[in-house]
């Protein structure tokens, strides 16, 4: 259990954004532009990864920035919770970055520069969530993260996109500022520390009203996670080119927005401190709400990408759900659920922005029989939705099979019910698009003669993503060592 | 020698303004030049007292070895020397943007204009250095009556705002020069340190609340602190840019520093906060009504550089209510405030200058495709608009971090909410001009348009640039600031 100061966790997060300076000035040689833009991939994947061998062992990394705050420095620590989503999300950057080449090519968007430049400064902010040492840094980087993304989501520039931007701005700026924000001071206040510590830093130092108020605060404060009412964002942001889509809205963004509100609940409230409170039910109950309701409203949406909306919402409260259950399988579910939707969801994105290059379709009304033109896209996308309303054998599986147990280990058994309803739902939106695809003839029987598989450079990431998804489920043992430092045995 | 270095920082500009005006008759070539030398050994000499105070500690220096009560006393501490070296530095950097901008708008008047300009920052430093509070009026009055006179240069209706400004700064003075007549008659002095040592016997009069009411007051109405502020949305949208840029950021915040003066040295933090804890409730709540109407005020205004003008006004709110939260918290803050505010509005007013210089308007409608024409402009107005919303790390987080922070401690929600609230309006206000200077305009959406840029000149630039690493600089140095400064100054309560 030994922590090193190193720069190693600097140099993770900082190896992109400092990419997004000769990104912008390589702005008329697209292929150097691009190329720095898979450089600084690899480079942090490689770094992310040199470190899992010490964390798996018990150890960890540390690093101070600057003592901003008296007590409250802007610091990096990397321990096993940082690490798994670090992990994670710079494994998928590499994956969307050469997606985005081919798909920002296929379609000549305009504005490819600042396009890769805020991409990039955006994987440095979510790294930079991950390995936050106190709540503070995290917070910091969240809002580098909301900024970032922001031109991105405006990135068509017409009235729609500026009016989702206004949205996306509003809900998530709005919540961090007006909730999250006091909700930080107010811990501090309580407890004179925002260290990140396992079991929390205010047990016996704020009474039960006073957590009750935090842990609501948090979780609306974060809303990137998207629990409702605070999801409206979400869909409106799918204005964005797809694979902003898949990575920000289907891993970066929403993840750092749970990830935020599992760190809050492990690291800051503390699970024993939750439970000995009996606020747990707080949790569950918003939680599974948001599960519900998302799942009904994504059966009834005909743009594909608002449907994977909706299905990330609901998605994105079974993490929410998992660790406010409060038993070792409950929170096990919950962080590993992290991870199997990230490759099921990105999947799923690449797969509607690969259908969307190839024929410029948008609604799961006009797909009829697109699956016989791209069967390995459709393949993808198929196992990508068996993984995420959890069928062996696919990662999502996994979590799912844990957040059961951790319902019955802690007697809930109406949330056993809300998880089945729930992948039942999810069955229900997912199914008839494959079926569409596969099954129906369109009723104009040479619309599709024109139609091909996207380029290799969008078919191959989503074929490798949705690869993933099945090997996840035979070899999870790396995720599961992670977590298990995290839960405990 | 370092003894009386802080003398440098207020008598280098004074000269400055003398040999500017003598100089700049026969050559406007001159000007340039010596404003810019006077400035610098301004700050260099306030950076030296600086370092001295943290070397040595707090001292008093009597000008011409003439004891108090009948001497010139001055008060060199912690607060005061980081104070000189914000004035000085902000002096310095407004400097360039004011000599490119005057030298185009005021050509036949430049030497009028930077004798004016030297003469208020000799003021100002001096207003910080005294330790009497009579000779705090007369400077006070210095430094209005060349801020009168510098707005007054502007176009259009400034003579008329500047003559608003007259008739309110003077009540606001009158105000202030009564409540020092109160003290001298019951204490018999006008030293600060004097009258402090004497107030306890002659506590509890209604004397003793008047001439504070009347101090008080009178500062407010020179700070603008809602609902007093009329005069200064005017005053300062109307001034010449090249006023606008140091009169903005440095105004209000020295005033600021002046009440605490006068809280903390003259009357002391028992007498103001613990004697009349209804008093302390009701400016906290009037504080935070004042930021939450100067916010909504700003949210009706469709141009740049009014909108900051009520910005302003909200941002006084902020830190006469961390003031009068009673706590070192709320204090640190509003300390810590004056430094980040000052760079704040600094960064702001140098980015209207330099759209002003391109593009003629700061009318929101006529913003269209400036992050293209001005990059770095607009790039620096970004980071203002950051820290001006409170994102880490820009300055303007940390002071917001111990505003409501020292709220909570409080137990004054509503001061809490109006500073969340006003939060909260800085982004809609930023970012619906970030939306329209960067997402609208062009023709259609170019694909990958790279229109004429046509940035500002390196003089308005160049010190843009520099208060905009400030912002971020500041904020990252903000623990040494507090602990190695501000908690110095800060008294225990």
């Amino acid at each position: 259990m030994t922590i090193q100061t190193s720069i190693l966790p600097l140099a993770a997060v900082l190896v992109s954004l400092l990419a997004s300076i000769p990104i912008m000035l390589s702005h008329r040689v697209p292929n150097l532009r691009e190329g720095w833009t898979l450089l600084a991939g690899f480079a942090k994947f490689a770094i992310v990864a040199s470190m899992l061998p010490a964390v798996l062992a018990g150890g960890g990394y540390q690093w101070v920035i600057a003592q901003a705050l008296p007590g409250v420095p802007i610091a990096l620590r990397v321990d096993a919770m940082g690490l798994f989503f670090a992990l994670v999300a710079s494994f998928l950057w590499i994956f969307t970055s050469i997606y985005s080449i081919g798909y920002m090519r296929s379609l000549q968007e305009h504005a490819q520069t600042r396009y890769f430049a805020s991409f990039a400064v955006a994987i440095s902010a979510t790294i930079g969530v991950a390995f936050a040492a106190n709540l503070f840094t995290l917070y910091l980087f969240y809002e580098m993260l909301s900024l970032s993304t922001y031109p991105l989501v405006t990135h068509e520039q017409n009235a729609e996109a500026r009016a989702s931007g206004r949205k996306y701005l509003t809900y998530i700026l709005g919540t961090s500022i007006g909730f999250a924000l006091p909700a930080m001071l107010l811990a501090y206040a309580k407890a004179g520390t925002l260290d990140f510590t396992l079991g929390g830093i205010l047990a016996g130092k704020a009474d039960g009203m006073t957590v009750a108020i935090l842990l609501v605060l948090f979780i609306f404060g974060f809303a990137k996670a998207g629990v409702m009412p605070f999801h409206g964002w979400l869909p409106a942001a799918m204005v964005a080119p797809t694979p902003v889509s898949s990575f920000l809205h289907g891993v970066a963004v929403v993840k750092v927005g749970v990830f935020s509100i599992l760190r809050v609940i492990f690291y800051i409230l503390g699970t024993g401190n939750l439970a000995h409170l009996n606020l747990g039910g707080v949790i569950t109950t918003l939680a599974s709400v948001t599960i519900i309701v998302a799942s009904l409203v994504a059966l009834t949406q005909d743009n594909l990408k608002r449907r994977l909306a909706y299905s990330t919402i609901g998605q994105l409260s079974y993490m929410i759900l998992g660790a406010g259950m409060l038993t070792a399988s409950g929170m096990t579910g919950g962080i590993l659920h992290i991870a199997m939707h990230a490759f099921g969801k990105i999947t799923l994105f690449l797969c509607a922005g690969a259908i969307y290059v190839a024929s410029h379709r948008k609604y799961i009304s006009e797909m009829d029989g697109l699956g016989r033109r791209m069967p390995l896209t459709y393949t993808a996308f198929l196992l990508a939705s068996l993984s995420i309303i959890g069928m062996p054998p696919l990662g999502g599986f996994l979590s799912k099979w844990n957040l059961v147990i951790g319902a019955v280990e802690g007697g809930q058994y109406l949330l056993v019910v809300v998880l089945l309803v729930s992948s039942l739902l999810n069955a229900a939106y997912f199914f008839p698009i494959v079926y569409r695809g596969f099954f129906i003839q369109p009723q104009d029987a040479g619309a599709n003669a024109e139609v091909r598989e996207a380029p290799l450079l969008c078919v191959l990431p989503l074929s490798v993503t949705a690869f993933c998804s099945l090997i996840l489920f035979f070899w999870p043992s790396v995720f599961l060592g992670l977590i298990q430092q995290v839960v405990g045995p | 020698m370092s003894g009386n270095l802080h003398m440098f920082v207020m008598a280098a500009p004074l000269v400055g303004a003398l040999t500017v005006n003598l100089a700049g008759r026969a050559s406007r070539k001159a000007v340039l030049p010596l404003v810019l030398g006077f400035l610098t050994l301004s700050l260099v000499a306030a950076l030296g007292t600086m370092a001295g105070v943290l070397e040595h500690g707090a001292f008093t220096y009597t000008v011409g070895n003439w004891q108090p009560p009948f001497g010139i006393e001055l008060r060199i501490d912690h607060l005061s020397s980081l104070m000189l070296v914000l004035v000085s530095a902000v002096a310095l950097i407004a400097s360039f943007a004011s000599l490119q901008s005057v030298a185009k708008d005021l050509a036949d008047r430049q030497h009028h204009f930077f004798t004016l300009y030297l003469i208020l920052v000799a003021g100002l430093h001096g207003l910080i250095l005294t330790a009497d509070a009579f000779n705090l009026y007369v400077l006070l009055e210095i430094t209005s009556i060349t801020t009168y006179g510098l707005i007054a240069m502007g176009r259009g209706r400034a003579p008329l705002s500047s003559f608003n400004y007259i008739i309110m700064g003077s009540i606001g003075a009158c105000f202030y020069l009564l409540g020092v007549g109160y003290l001298y008659i019951l204490t018999g002095t006008l030293n600060m340190a004097d009258i402090a040592a004497r107030l306890p016997q002659v506590n509890g009069t209604v004397a003793v609340a008047t001439a504070f009411a009347f101090m008080l007051v009178g500062l407010w109405i020179k700070m603008a602190f809602f609902p007093l502020h009329g005069w200064l949305p005017r005053a300062y949208n109307d001034a010449p840019i090249g006023a606008g840029v140091l009169v903005a950021p440095l105004m209000t915040k020295v005033t600021i520093y002046l009440m605490l003066r006068v809280m903390f040295s003259v009357f002391s933090p028992q007498y103001e906060f613990f004697q009349h804890p209804d008093v302390q409730n009701l400016v906290v709540w009037g504080a935070a009504l004042g930021i939450i109407c100067a916010s909504a005020l700003a949210l009706g205004q469709r141009d740049l550089r009014r909108m900051l003008t009520y910005i302003i006004v909200a941002e006084v709110g902020y830190m006469v209510g961390g003031v009068w939260l009673a706590n070192g918290t709320g204090l640190t803050g509003a300390v810590l405030h004056i430094v980040n505010d000052a760079l704040m509005t600094l960064c702001l007013f140098l980015v209207a200058a330099a759209i002003i210089s391109r593009n003629g308007s700061l009318a929101f409608d006529r913003l269209q495709g400036l992050y293209r024409r001005m990059p770095w402009t607009m790039a620096g107005f970004t980071l203002g608009a950051f820290a001006m919303i409170g994102v880490p790390p820009t300055c303007g987080f940390f002071s917001k971090w111990y505003l409501i922070l020292g709220g909570i401690e409080a137990r004054q929600w509503p001061y809490v909410v109006a500073l969340v609230f006003s939060s909260l309006v800085n982004a809609v206000l930023f970012f619906r001009i970030i939306e329209i200077a960067y997402f609208r305009g062009g023709k259609g959406h170019g694909h990958d348009d790279h229109g004429p840029v046509t940035e500002a000149p390196a003089m308005i630039l160049a010190p843009l640039l520099v208060s905009a690493a400030a912002l971020v600089l500041v904020g990252l140095a903000t623990g040494p600031l507090v602990s190695n400064l501000i908690a110095q100054f800060v008294p225990v309560f």
